[in-house]
């Protein structure tokens, strides 16, 4: 089935607080530790894109709005 | 056409100001310039201004940063402690290039000093007053009548060089009434794009600044404002001179004291003394090359400078006599305004 | 965008696309984003004249898409003060740190709302000066150590925190007040509405509006922007508790 939503985050504009992380409810986000921006900063990422439901928490709470959220239509 | 009526200066120059399109007056009261506040409080139902008796000195500059950026013609008026206090204000007001004018009904210093009149803030005036390079325009009246006019040039000067102009008066200008003619009020209508409205659709977001981190900006920024002050300097001094034409003794004073030093000159003349005054009215910018004329002329023996302060337009005067001729200082401090006798024994004291 | 997916939600226009300054997870970007949602939803963009203090958020004028003013340090409510009354039909608002707001410029604070200036005051408390290193604010909690409080705050030779919505609500011509936070997604929705309350009483023209925001400084306090959200639950709510102070009448 396919996911209800899903979010791209800037990776530019990312700043690796991961505030957006604990506060996702279905554990999609994770901070991608292995690689950084140009700024030398880790980035969250969508690690499990199955599971999104479009809740706009991570928007929400993103200091740096950048995260852009999409949902199933109808 | 206009009106005359006889006024005292401080409530003079508020109806000038009312007169040139005041939309925005903020001040504190003190002695000698309270009445300036009351008489436009007094005058406020019948016109459009805002008026705000501010919280302090502080506030009252710093209300005139945000109105002269919202685009409206603003001005506030104090008296020497009051305006030590607006300097921080006025130095970001002239980094923001906001017009505006300001007004120091000057009294005795330093500290708390007395409430009597008083020169002793002209350093302060004239270099600027606050921290780093900027400089005000600074009118120095010496009547009610110019009390009227010198706040209308200001408002004008202000707005054509979006600089902070001041008037320099004192507790005796502020205080004294005369005849007065007042010119009808003319409307006045803004053009300043830059100001901060709201940010319509056809144009970028406007920001009113003086912060400019970068030292290449910041040192660009100066460098413009120095342009100006240049521009300033080379198109708007202006100054009166009375019986110059053939004096060998050049007296130099502003404000109250030019009054008393005219009548100097008159007295000595009298007694066969050929003196002659010359009162900067722009105290900055200030008749250097005026005063550097009268040096280089063979006829002039020497300059004195008569303020009630203890010496410090006469370190102008020097700077622009450049040890050509002597420039002597003669002065009264704490509030007492010197007499015509008191001067003429000094200058004849100088005479070899 | 996928086939088959909507977008609901992308960052404000209103909000420059200039990269904030700010350290990671400091509440000073949230709240600016929320405020300009705010400015975006009810479209007053052309309206808006932001008044900016001195601290961190000294550049805000970098990132809010409205017309802005820098005042000087501790001014900004004068300076509000003046713009709106010289524009008595735009939305002013000064958005000041602790130091501004409850340190240096207090009188000016306290008498704007006691004249009921009608504009928002956004009002960050991260309880520590944050541009100039991390020294004690007004706002600093007892105990809690800083720079120039390196045993932590002595109340007994500094005073206690400044809990400014607790004062601005004794005054009679400030009709909304409200602490809010951006800890979690729920409490940033909450402050956003708080924003916007503000500005729809201040476009009524009832009087002064006064939102603080119990605000973290990760930097600062020397943590991670997680641990921040801990201290603000452990030491800044029970001391500074969220929740609106004073709301207007409202007639249904």
């Amino acid at each position: 089935m396919p996911a209800k939503g899903y979010v791209e985050i800037a990776v530019e504009g990312c700043k690796g607080c991961n505030l957006c992380v604990i506060n996702c409810p279905k554990d999609c986000l994770a901070l991608n530790t292995s690689d950084t921006n140009s700024f030398g900063l880790y980035y969250a990422y969508l690690k499990n894109e199955d599971d999104c439901i479009a809740c706009l928490n991570c928007a929400v709470i993103c200091p740096d709005a950048a995260i852009t959220v999409y949902k199933k239509a109808g | 056409m206009g009106e005359v009526k006889f006024m005292k200066g401080n409530e003079a120059l508020g109806e000038a100001a009312i007169r040139a399109g005041l939309q925005g007056y903020f001040g504190y009261p003190i002695t000698p310039q309270s009445e300036v506040v009351e008489y436009l409080a007094m005058e406020e139902p019948k016109h459009n201004y805002v008026l705000i008796q501010a919280e302090s000195e502080v506030a009252a500059i710093n209300m005139v940063y945000g109105g002269a950026a919202a685009g409206s013609r603003v001005m506030t008026t104090t008296s020497s402690p009051g305006f030590s206090l607006m300097q921080e204000g006025l130095s970001y007001i002239a980094c923001a290039e906001l017009p505006c004018v300001t007004v120091n009904v000057c009294r005795g210093g330093p500290g708390l000093g007395t409430i009597q009149p008083s020169q002793g803030d002209y350093f302060q005036a004239v270099r600027g007053g606050g921290h780093g390079d900027y400089q005000l325009i600074v009118l120095g009246p010496n009547s009610v009548q110019e009390m009227v006019d010198l706040t209308i040039l200001a408002f004008d000067l202000a707005d054509k060089y979006r600089n902070p102009v001041m008037l320099l008066s004192d507790g005796a200008i502020g205080q004294m009434m005369e005849k007065v003619n007042l010119p009808d009020p003319k409307p006045y209508k803004p053009d300043k794009p830059w100001a901060t409205t709201g940010k319509t659709a056809d144009r970028e977001r406007n920001i009113i600044t003086s912060l400019f981190i970068q030292s290449e900006v910041m040192e660009a920024v100066n460098n413009k404002l120095q342009e100006k002050y240049k521009k300033i300097d080379e198109n708007e001094v202006r100054f009166e001179e009375y019986q110059i034409d053939d004096a060998e003794i050049i007296v130099m004073a502003f404000g109250l004291t030019s009054r008393i030093c005219k009548k100097v000159v008159d007295l000595a003349r009298k007694s066969g003394i050929k003196m002659g005054l010359l009162r900067p009215i722009t105290l900055w910018p200030f008749p250097n090359q005026k005063v550097a004329e009268l040096a280089a002329s063979d006829r002039v023996k020497f300059f004195l400078s008569v303020e009630m302060n203890a010496g410090q337009m006469v370190q102008d005067i020097k700077l622009a006599v450049e040890g050509e001729k002597p420039v002597y200082f003669y002065g009264r401090t704490g509030g007492i305004i010197p007499t015509p006798e008191e001067i003429l024994d000094f200058a004849g004291k100088q005479i070899k | 965008m996928k086939e088959g997916y909507e977008l609901i939600y992308k960052r404000p226009k209103t909000l420059t696309t200039k990269r904030m300054h700010y350290c990671p997870g400091c509440f000073h970007s949230t709240i600016h984003k929320l405020l300009m949602e705010v400015v975006e939803e009810m479209d007053i963009q052309d309206k808006t004249v932001g008044i900016c203090p001195v601290g961190c958020s000294v550049f805000a004028y970098d990132y809010l898409d409205v017309d802005m003013q820098e005042a000087a340090h501790g001014r900004a409510a004068a300076v509000a003060t003046a713009v709106k009354r010289m524009l008595p039909d735009r939305y002013v608002f000064s958005y000041q740190g602790d130091g501004d707001l409850a340190a240096i410029g207090t009188a000016e604070t306290l008498h704007a709302c006691n004249r009921g200036e009608n504009f928002t005051f956004i009002f960050i408390n991260n309880g520590i000066y944050g541009m100039t290193g991390g020294q004690m604010a007004p706002t600093t909690l007892e105990g809690q150590k800083t720079t120039t409080s390196p045993y932590g705050r002595d109340v007994a030779k500094m005073g206690m925190p400044l809990k400014m919505c607790e004062i601005v609500s004794q005054f009679d011509r400030v009709v909304y007040v409200e602490r809010v936070t951006c800890n979690t997604p729920a409490n940033a929705r909450k402050a956003k509405k708080a924003l916007k309350k503000a500005f729809e009483y201040q476009g009524k023209g009832l009087g002064t509006t006064f939102i603080e925001v119990a605000s973290n400084c990760p930097s600062g306090w020397k943590c991670t922007p997680v641990e921040s959200l801990d201290w603000l639950k452990d030491k800044v709510y029970p001391y500074f508790p969220l929740g609106v102070f004073k709301k207007p009448e409202e007639k249904e």
